[in-house]
């Protein structure tokens, strides 16, 4: 990697160099196309680029009207519609910096970020929005004025600081006077002028604002834009929050780069519905929707008739076959082919149009580990399913998964434009065009994520495979430590591979400075419990399934298949399972051993367990436990139990010898 | 007390109401031998909340129907917009600007929300069966303006996800609310609500309650409602109707109603020694 400072790469002169810009450019050179849908009154309604470029116009005017400021910040809040996306853009546009918001943070954590941005406008989407707005000026500096969008509920309102959108329009619309003010402003953009300030949602301490300028989102945009061949005639569906930054990259950036439409759902609730009549081409979805959708689809197939049911499992063993062989471009007999063109008539053609999938060219997932069995599922019907890396420092894309390169255990190679190294400690770092200016008024936590040179720390831990280039993320950098023989632990990596069997719910792996690993299994009740229902096993309650034998010995399978999955991998071999017992109570957030949003304490459970350790390590075959329990209305008990200790058989690796004798 | 004589007040939340635009005068109910309501007389205002309110039985349900022109009283009449309203089907009366929902959900069970909606126009539908049928001439520009109106109602009462649903298969809720959209459909002045919360949870009636508000404050509809549950009653309306046993016992504002020393009685019972 050489000494270029990617921070001075300069577009040629006659290039768009904001995002106005690029508005300016779709207007002119393909007025004509959708530019915006939005689903209204059952009607999709449409605009194409010139009438958004008028739209825009006349915003940023009215704002003008309002007395808007260079540099000014303008909060924007409300659920995906084509108006809020303008209203960043009139922002920008206007000399101001948009601000969008979560839609569904509370009034102090609104007050917070208006307070921190110092906004003095906000846009807010309906009545909801602006009583937030309202509750955080109590004690805060006032907002000048809200700009809402729809009046429903709001005419009782006082209206000295509160305007409708289409008044403000209205308003811009009559003030050509401003027309001249506006052009100057809209010339002063550069490529490091602010495009956007994006709070990081904060699950550690308070939100940071993360200032991005045109440099960052164009060049992310256009960068990503040739990686998948993004085309005019593309279609996305803009559903996520609009305060996060990949919305704002595939909404904004890429629509404004490339020209493709963005459409808006009629209301949440609508999505699966809207998703259907517009069927995208470019998709994007968190693994959870992916699913949640699975899912659905599986249980309306268990209850299908029989023939039904017959033809579809035959149809999905076939396509997981072959499908994935078809995306990648890889040889495919005549039969095969045949066979692929007949389900693809029956099963699989009406199914992913069953799930709004007909027409997507290019689908990715990112924000955490998807189960292998989940993405094989996508990819057999054909879907062009890829994972990418990345975060809102870095305007999203960090790495990013090519075609025919798709592998579920990998985040893929480098995004054009972008440099990884990997730390002492097994931290990622990456430069890129798209790597954030600074945290809005918070130099430390800048220099402390960004050094001089421009490399980020992620905070993740990874490595680069040395045979394709892919980066594999790992772990939290700082849950990652070292076994007794010096190598990388990752517990994270191998808790997620247990993880994705149906019958464990948790898995909690131990090893840190440790001559070999261990690991605590929580069955999951409702899919074990349905198990012994059909095998005809009784069983009274939790702790007695979780210690039932046929259990252990299904579990003590899956914990040697992930043992042979992690010996593949030369750097991770030695973090192989070679102990393990199933804990006879189920982890709660009430007993603290986990956080609310159901993440392992690992500190709290390894105090609280303390004696089960002991036991994986030294030896013993089976070991009796008291562990205190809170029930439901608060009380506190004791469960005591036996538990039965498994030695698990590892693969060829020195460091996992069997137990201490 | 609020003014009754002059032409309107004005409420705490700043809402303009305006002249009397129905009155009862001296009605009496009777069915056979029994006296349903005796001898009652109250007024309704244009755009205001009216809540007719007490307990089971007291005549609440068919008060609402002399209003809808289901029962004619035997004595007293009907004064609707300053003129007296003679003997009515309820479908004239409809055709006059009142439209309600039912205590009992009265819905196209086997139809969609929108097909429900859409029969809330059909006072609004001058071209001929065969025209409609075969969706031609002023047919078609007829069903594409009702439509419209249709699509609004069902936007403003955030039920488009369920647009293409059977109604047979919504939760109770959900019903209460398609009701609402079919009676507002049909544009009515004055809107009655027969217990629109029964049965609700408190999620759902605060939905409701919203929704009310919000009709009454975007079309201006004047409404009437019956209501058991106390609280969303004194928070909702403007002025109480109170009855029992067929008799008015009170009416006012919430808050007058609240004090009256009858209406606590009524309610919670006094021991008569």
């Amino acid at each position: 990697m050489g000494g270029l400072d990617l921070a001075d790469i300069q577009p040629s002169p006659d290039a768009p160099q904001s995002v106005p810009a690029l508005l300016r450019r779709n207007a002119s050179q393909f007025g004509s196309s959708p530019a915006y849908r939005e689903k209204e009154f059952g009607i999709w309604q449409s605009w194409t680029w010139a009438e958004t470029a008028d739209e825009i116009e006349a915003l940023a005017l009215g704002m003008l009207v309002l007395g808007l400021n260079r540099g000014d910040h303008v909060a924007v809040i409300g659920r995906n519609r084509p108006a809020l996306y303008w209203s960043m853009v009139a922002v920008e546009m206007a000399g101001g910096v948009p601000v969008p918001l979560y839609q569904d943070a509370v009034s102090e954590e609104m007050a917070y970020v208006l307070d921190h941005c110092g906004a003095r406008f906000v846009v807010a989407g309906d009545q909801e929005q602006v009583d937030k707005v309202i509750d955080a000026q109590e004690n805060g500096p006032g907002i000048e004025h809200t700009i809402y969008l729809d009046p429903r509920g709001l005419r009782k309102y006082d209206h000295a600081r509160l305007s409708s959108f289409a008044d403000v329009q209205a308003k811009g619309r009559a003030a050509t006077e401003l027309k001249a003010e506006l052009a100057t402003r809209e010339g002063e953009l550069t490529y490091d002028s602010t495009c956007v300030m994006l709070y990081t949602s904060g699950t550690t301490g308070k939100p940071k604002g993360v200032v991005l300028s045109n440099r960052n989102i164009i060049e992310a945009s256009k960068s990503s834009s040739e990686f998948d061949h993004l085309r005019r005639d593309d279609e996305v569906l803009a559903y996520l929050p609009m305060a996060w930054v990949g919305d704002f990259i595939f909404s904004i950036g890429q629509a404004y780069w490339t020209g493709f439409c963005v459409n808006c759902p009629e209301s949440a609730d609508t999505m699966m519905t809207d998703l259907r009549e517009i069927g995208p081409t470019y998709f994007f979805a968190p693994p959870r929707v992916f699913e949640n959708l699975l899912t659905s689809v599986m249980i309306r197939m268990e209850d299908a008739g029989r023939f039904k049911k017959k033809l579809f499992d035959r149809a999905m063993a076939r396509a997981k076959e072959i499908g994935p062989k078809i995306l990648d471009g890889k040889p495919v007999t005549g039969a095969e082919k045949l066979a692929y063109a007949f389900d693809r008539a029956m099963v699989i053609g009406p199914l992913k149009n069953t799930l709004g999938m007909s027409r997507v060219r290019v689908g990715y997932t990112a924000g955490e580990a998807i189960g292998p069995e989940i993405f094989d599922f996508y990819r057999a019907l054909g879907i062009n399913l890829k994972q990418l890396y990345g975060q809102t420092e870095a305007s999203v894309f960090i790495t990013q998964q090519p075609d025919s390169e798709v592998r579920p255990d990998t985040v893929g190679v480098p995004s054009p434009g972008v440099e990884l190294k990997i730390g002492d400690n097994g931290e990622v770092f990456y430069r890129s065009p798209g790597t954030f200016v600074e945290y809005f008024k918070n130099p430390e936590s800048t220099a402390d994520t960004k050094d001089p040179e421009g490399w980020v720390a992620t905070g993740d831990a990874g490595f680069i495979e040395e045979d394709t280039g892919h980066l594999r993320i790992l772990d939290r950098a700082k849950d990652v430590g070292k076994t007794a023989a010096g190598g990388l632990f990752a517990p994270k990596y191998v808790e997620n591979k247990l993880k994705f069997y149906p019958d464990i719910l948790e898995a909690v792996v131990f090893g840190n400075e440790r001559e070999f690993c261990t690991a605590f299994i929580n069955i999951d009740l409702t899919a074990v419990g349905n198990w012994a229902e059909r095998n005809n096993i009784a069983y009274a309650s939790y702790q007695e399934l979780a210690g039932h034998p046929d259990v252990l010995a299904s579990l003590q399978g899956h914990v040697e298949a992930v043992n042979r999955s992690i010996a593949e991998d030369p750097m991770l071999a030695h973090c192989q399972i070679a102990r393990f017992l199933v804990l006879h109570k189920e982890l709660d957030a009430d007993d603290g051993e986990l956080t609310r949003t159901r993440k392992v304490r690992r500190r709290i459970i390894e105090e609280k367990f303390g004696d089960l350790i002991e036991a994986l390590y030294d030896g013993s075959t089976e070991k009796y436990t008291e562990t205190e329990v809170t029930y439901e209305d608060g009380r506190k008990g004791k469960i005591s139990a036996t538990l039965e200790i498994r030695d698990a058989a590892t693969v060829g690796v020195e460091t996992a010898q069997m137990a201490a004798e | 007390m609020l003014d009754q004589s002059t032409g309107g007040y004005t409420t705490a939340d700043g809402r303009k109401i305006g002249d009397v635009v129905m009155e009862m005068r001296g009605i009496t109910l009777r069915f056979g031998g029994v006296e349903a309501i005796k001898d009652i007389s109250f007024d309704v205002r244009e755009g205001e909340i009216r809540a007719i309110i007490g307990p089971n039985g007291a005549g609440k349900s068919s008060m609402l129907n002399v209003i809808s022109g289901f029962y004619h009283p035997q004595e007293g009449e009907v004064l609707y917009k300053g003129s007296k309203r003679p003997p009515m089907k309820p479908y004239q009366v409809a055709r006059q600007g009142i439209a309600r929902t039912f205590q009992n959900i009265a819905l196209f069970e086997g139809m969609s929300v929108l097909d429900n909606v859409m029969t809330g126009r059909l006072n609004h539908m001058k071209t001929g069966f065969f025209a409609q049928g075969l969706w031609w001439g002023k047919a078609e520009a007829e069903e594409t303006k009702n439509r419209a109106k249709a699509e609004e109602i069902i936007d403003f009462l955030e039920i488009q996800a369920i647009r293409k649903t059977p109604v047979g298969r919504l939760p109770y809720g959900l019903k209460k609310r398609v009701e609402l959209a079919r009676a507002l459909a049909a544009e009515p002045q004055i809107l009655l609500l027969d217990e629109p919360m029964a049965g609700m949870n408190v999620e759902e009636k605060e939905d409701m309650s919203r929704f009310i508000l919000d009709v009454n404050d975007e079309f201006g509809t004047t409404i009437v409602l019956i209501e058991h549950d106390m609280g969303v009653v004194m928070d909702l309306s403007d002025r109480v109707v109170v009855m029992d046993y067929g008799k008015k016992i009170g009416d006012g504002t919430p808050d007058e109603v609240r004090n009256n020393q009858e209406v606590i009685d009524a309610y919670l019972g006094v021991s008569h020694d």
